[in-house]
């Protein structure tokens, strides 16, 4: 973290802290993701041992990939983007040293209040209370330096990726702090104020925009700046990005019912959850198009350019599931596919092969900035091209072991014989998804091994720059 | 009149705003600027002190 490669002008410091950050926890979540899964394959690996168990395991594997590896993507590339397309410093630098500090002073508590079976218990939100207030003022922190950089921007126009980034930051405050309000009883426990089917609603109104505002909005606000810089080219319609951005963000707060399908939840809106999910797939495929469109006239650069390979499929995946996600909230076909690996999958396809290849893209195209280099230029564009196939291929074996099990689980759950009694016991179609669960494991391992090969390259990167920066200094 | 008439009109609402959208990111008087504002991510080249990225692309 040499102060050699400061910029003059701009604050690198924040990001070159975050983007090494976004790799380090990307091959920690990845790691225990790969080891919960293979826990589903042979539950020896439990150990018998309470803290490794996959109940425990597995909340912390959901909270490092989104909140670990995810957010200090978005808060590397946000923070980035935002001063060089409003072509001024952030807002305050001791906000963003706060925000880097603290943000991975949550990260470290929940890796070890989670093993410790502390948590409230709600998907995507189970730390407790205490974290849960310093997440608040972390994240206010990053709004008030966010919306400040956008305030006293050189730049007349807020360019459309900080829109995306704006969106997402403000609807997480809201959705996050209404989630989790709770009521201590002690330091580690608290209830939620919500209670029956308005918890769930409430639960899946986060749940689902964790999903639209973290893993979506945030991430289309890297593509709409990394897609254009690393192709050479501006985005295909500008005018499209601001149709879809409006479109996108006032439709997906309504969509988190699709997750409460045949529940206690009323039925008209679980009907409206779905009408609105389906409605989705038309501003999610403008964005999915817009970034596409792009690489129109530059399609060649693909052939010789791993990191836009990344971004490009990236975006193949991201209009791949949000085909998937708004025909699975279709009631019947919700029917055979709820509770079942299927849903895995979706989230899997969407994780990897959109949220974590866009992120890894963007990635190899600013850490060599941030190391006094040019765009793109690690240390081996051989180990990037390898990183890409070994991830492209994890996905694709993930998702498809998932969509095999998921199917076979519902046709097997719902299977009845002549008489009207179960053709399967549980049991059974848990004995059948054996083959899925290791097949996801080895595609995990391959997404894992990728990863570690680009903490490597970093590393590399790294170490060249700074040799380089000293021989500079002596000369 | 009641909450689900405020409803109603929320929907209304919310229509007209999307088309309003529409008519402003589409407007032909506007297709200049937003063109230009797309150019925004190519107007700052300096990635660092004394780059240009013109030349990234091998």
């Amino acid at each position: 973290m040499s102060t050699a490669f400061d910029h003059p002008e701009y604050n690198y410091k924040v990001v070159r802290q975050f983007a090494i950050m976004t790799v380090v926890w990307g091959v920690v979540g990845m790691a225990v993701g790969v080891l919960i899964a293979a826990q589903l394959a042979w539950p020896q690996l439990n150990f018998d041992t309470p803290w490794f168990s996959f109940g425990r395991l597995r909340p912390l594997h959901t909270n490092a990939v989104i909140f670990a590896f995810g957010g200090c993507a978005l808060f590397a590339t946000s923070y980035y983007i935002v001063q060089r397309t409003c072509r001024t410093r952030l807002f305050s630098d001791t906000l963003a040293s706060f925000t880097f500090w603290g943000w991975q002073a949550v990260i470290v508590s929940a890796a070890i209040t989670l093993p410790m079976g502390l948590t409230s218990t709600k998907e995507y939100a189970e730390l407790e209370w205490p974290i849960d207030i310093l997440v608040t003022l972390v994240w206010v922190a990053y709004v008030v330096n966010f919306l400040g950089t956008l305030a006293i921007r050189k730049e007349s126009h807020i360019y459309v990726a900080n829109w995306f980034f704006a969106a997402f930051m403000i609807m997480i405050a809201i959705l996050y702090v209404g989630n989790n309000l709770a009521v201590p009883v002690s330091l580690t426990k608290s209830y939620s104020v919500w209670a029956g089917t308005v918890d769930a609603m409430i639960q899946w109104w986060w749940g689902h925009n964790a999903v639209g505002f973290f893993l979506t909005a945030g991430f289309l606000g890297i593509m709409y700046y990394f897609v254009p810089k690393q192709a050479g080219r501006p985005v295909y319609s500008y005018r499209l990005s601001i149709v879809h951005f409006w479109a996108l963000i006032s439709i997906y707060v309504w969509a988190g019912a699709h997750h409460l399908h045949y529940s206690a939840l009323p039925d008209w809106a679980q009907t409206s959850g779905m009408v609105m999910s389906l409605i989705l797939l038309a501003p999610s495929w403008g964005g999915m198009i817009n970034g596409m469109m792009t690489l129109s006239g530059a399609w060649h650069k693909l052939r010789t350019d791993p990191i836009l390979r990344f971004l490009v499929v990236s975006l193949s995946f991201y209009g791949m599931s949000t085909f998937e996600g708004p025909m699975m909230s279709i009631k019947t076909v919700n029917a055979l596919s709820h509770n079942t690996d299927w849903t895995i999958g979706h989230v899997h396809s969407g994780a990897l092969g959109w949220v974590a290849m866009v992120s890894i893209g963007a990635l190899y195209h600013l850490i060599p900035i941030m190391f006094g280099r040019k765009a793109g230029q690690m240390y081996s564009i051989g180990l990037i091209n390898v990183h890409f196939w070994l991830a492209t291929i994890g996905t694709v074996l993930y998702i498809a072991a998932m969509w095999v099990n998921g199917i076979m689980q519902g046709l097997m759950w719902r299977a009845v014989n002549e008489d009207g009694s179960l053709t399967y016991s549980f049991v059974e179609s848990v004995e059948a998804s054996h083959g899925g669960y290791v097949v996801r494991v080895l595609g995990g391992a391959f997404f894992l091994t990728g990863m570690l090969i680009m903490l490597f390259n970093v590393y590399m990167t790294t170490r060249d720059a700074k040799k380089e920066a000293a021989v500079a200094a002596h000369a | 009149m009641d909450i689900n008439d405020v409803r109603g009109l929320g929907s209304v609402f919310a229509l007209i705003a999307f088309i309003g959208i529409i008519w402003w990111a589409y407007g032909s008087s506007r297709k200049q600027r937003f063109k230009d504002d797309g150019d925004i991510p190519f107007r700052d080249n300096t990635e660092m002190p004394a780059d240009d990225d013109k030349d990234r692309s091998k």
